[in-house]
């Protein structure tokens, strides 16, 4: 079975992956992810009917504790990353009009 | 008095009984990345001045008593996605080129308080993903066993430093063979834990479900020493698991009598190496005779693995990977029109080829309409994997197999074909799904002079059983780590990589 990605389909993707795309990384990609698929699709030889899906191994159970701030202020270090800031604040580009 | 060529616990040894100081171990590893650095490059950051300052500080604390342990003074080294309080952690990738992260990761503050001297940051497949460590944005790590040649990866850079001699020991992280593969490339023993075994927190996440810390070093007892040193039970971690036992260096004893290990018959197929089935057909043979019970078995599901893995992973990648959009941390693009611009304009010129790749394929995977048919479909196979190995356990102490399919390819010829690099995890991937441990050892080389590493997989919390085997191994044989042909360095000094 040859899956095939259309364009639409790979313009969809780039936008749930937030990553823009050159014309040759768009063809790149579609056949990069047609040939995944493909292989992927041979796990439909498998029959998995009643078979819970596992994602995790071990039991994994919510670990909850009190919320109460344990390191400290970090706001200076933290901001040291930043790009760009403003003050004390993060600064973005405008994102309401 | 040859202080390189010594294993970490040794060396521990030495620096206790003040034969040597912290301080000259420490300057005999950065001399030696000083003069192998340019041939081999396993390291994207080398800290020589934070590290002579902690081999200070950690030889008083050895001297007034305060450091006991067997790794205290020893010079070490910890994969760049790892993150050190103010010390570069990039990931192998652009787009984390100048982040310095405002905490250390578990694993490492567990290694800072038994006094390990961290030399610096190692080379890796940007984001993990890959297997030969070609895709960073540093450049590659050569094999120190062959500079033509890759050396294996995610932790190439892990795996490379230490064979080069260029710290005793490493921590390396392993999501589908990442500690495994590039182990039994260079020579070197490397362990993954069962999952939950050792901190995740601070460990820059990949795919989540799948991802563990581990050791990388010169010999079994280091392996044990390393394991018994990160490992914990961290609340930070949410599938942290609480052990009852964490004295994994007492399992180093010479004894498989009556251990039952099972050789799967369909991982000896066509595509596995010639040179590699003898090697490890062999090494059984050295377990038999020191009183194993040897035997072949059907596994079965082993073409399902890599299909599963990759969706699973890819899926997991595209959603931890989307933290990285240039607000808070990292590399922001020059210029842009808007937040959302700024966002797919920082990623897409971040990113490389390979991480990208992998983001597309998890957001597909993950995508409304496909969720089922895919992810879902991958997380049942997974639970079909699991029960195979669960099946296989129920007769068997320790499933034997090969690291990896061939020896070191050479740089340069697997990127081209991302299919055949991904069909080169086949024997390691299995282990990361169903969250088991597994342990590569050096067993021989192939005639190109490359080492060839054999994979022994045991069932959950197991790490003593597979200690115990490779420790008995290695006795057998008179020890597995040897010096790469060409280094030491001055052989190197002043040529051309």
């Amino acid at each position: 079975m040859a899956n095939k990605i259309s364009d639409e389909t790979i313009d969809y993707v780039g936008i749930l992956a937030k990553l823009e795309l050159s014309a040759k990384e768009k063809e790149d990609a579609k056949a990069d992810m047609e040939k995944m698929l493909d292989y992927i699709d041979t796990l439909n030889e498998l029959d998995t009917s009643g078979i819970e899906p596992m994602s995790h191994v071990f039991p994994v159970n919510n670990v909850f504790r009190e919320d109460v701030v344990t390191n400290g202020n970090q706001m200076k270090d933290t901001l040291a990353n930043a790009p760009q800031r403003s003050g004390d604040s993060f600064k973005v580009p405008k994102t309401i009009g | 008095m040859d202080i390189l060529g010594l294993s970490a616990v040794e060396l521990g040894k030495k620096i206790k009984a003040k034969e040597i100081s912290v301080t000259d171990a420490t300057k005999a590893v950065l001399a030696q990345t000083a003069s192998v650095e340019p041939h081999i490059n396993s390291y994207v950051t080398i800290d020589e001045k934070g590290a002579l300052a902690q081999a200070e500080e950690i030889q008083k604390k050895i001297d007034n008593g305060e450091l006991v342990g067997p790794l205290a003074g020893v010079p070490a080294a910890v994969k760049d996605n790892m993150c050190i309080k103010g010390q570069l952690t990039t990931c192998g990738s652009k787009i984390l080129s100048n982040f310095k992260p405002t905490y250390t990761a578990e694993a490492v503050l567990n290694l800072q308080k038994a006094g390990a001297v961290l030399i610096g940051k190692t080379n890796m497949d940007e984001f993990a993903m890959g297997s030969t460590t070609e895709t960073s944005y540093y450049g590659p790590t050569m094999n120190p066993h062959n500079m033509r040649h890759v050396p294996g990866g995610s932790s190439g850079g892990s795996c490379a430093a230490v064979a080069a001699q260029e710290c005793y020991y490493s921590l390396g992280s392993d999501t589908g063979g990442s500690i495994r593969q590039p182990s039994s490339f260079c020579g070197v023993v490397g362990m993954k834990p069962t999952y939950g075994t050792v901190s995740r927190y601070g460990l820059v996440a990949y795919g989540s479900s799948l991802d563990q810390i581990g050791p990388v070093t010169k010999n079994v007892t280091d392996c044990a020493a390393v394991l018994q040193t990160i490992a914990s039970y961290d609340s930070k971690d949410s599938t942290s698991v609480k052990r009852e036992d964490y004295d994994f260096m007492r399992a180093l004893t010479e004894d498989v009598r009556g251990l039952r290990i099972g050789i799967p018959k369909d991982y000896f197929t066509e595509g596995l190496d010639r040179e590699v089935a003898d090697a490890i057909y062999a090494a059984a043979k050295v377990l038999k005779e020191q009183g194993a019970v040897v035997e072949t078995f059907d596994l079965s599901l082993v073409q399902y693995a890599i299909p599963a893995y990759y969706v699973i992973a890819s899926a997991e990648a595209s959603s931890n990977l989307e933290r990285f959009d240039g607000v808070k941390y990292g590399y922001r693009t020059a210029e842009y029109e808007g937040l959302h611009n700024m966002y797919k304009k920082t990623r897409s010129e971040g990113f490389g080829a390979e991480v990208k790749r992998r983001i597309m394929l998890g957001s597909f995977v993950l995508s409304s309409g496909y969720y089922d048919a895919y992810y879902l479909k991958a997380l049942r196979t997974k639970a079909l994997i699991k029960a195979a190995f669960d099946k296989a356990f129920e007769s068997y102490d320790i499933i034997l197999a090969p690291a990896a399919p061939t020896t070191a390819p050479e740089l340069g010829k697997s990127l081209s074909d991302p299919m055949k690099m991904y069909l080169s995890d086949i024997y390691t991937v299995s282990v990361n799904l169903a969250g088991l441990p597994g342990i590569s050892i050096p067993v021989g080389r192939a005639k190109n002079g490359l080492p060839i590493g054999m994979q022994m997989i045991g069932n959950s919390f197991q790490e003593k059983t597979l200690l115990r085997a490779a420790y008995t191994y290695e006795c057998a044989t008179g020890g597995c780590y040897e010096q790469p042909a060409h280094i030491p360095a001055a052989d190197l000094a002043g040529k051309e990589a």
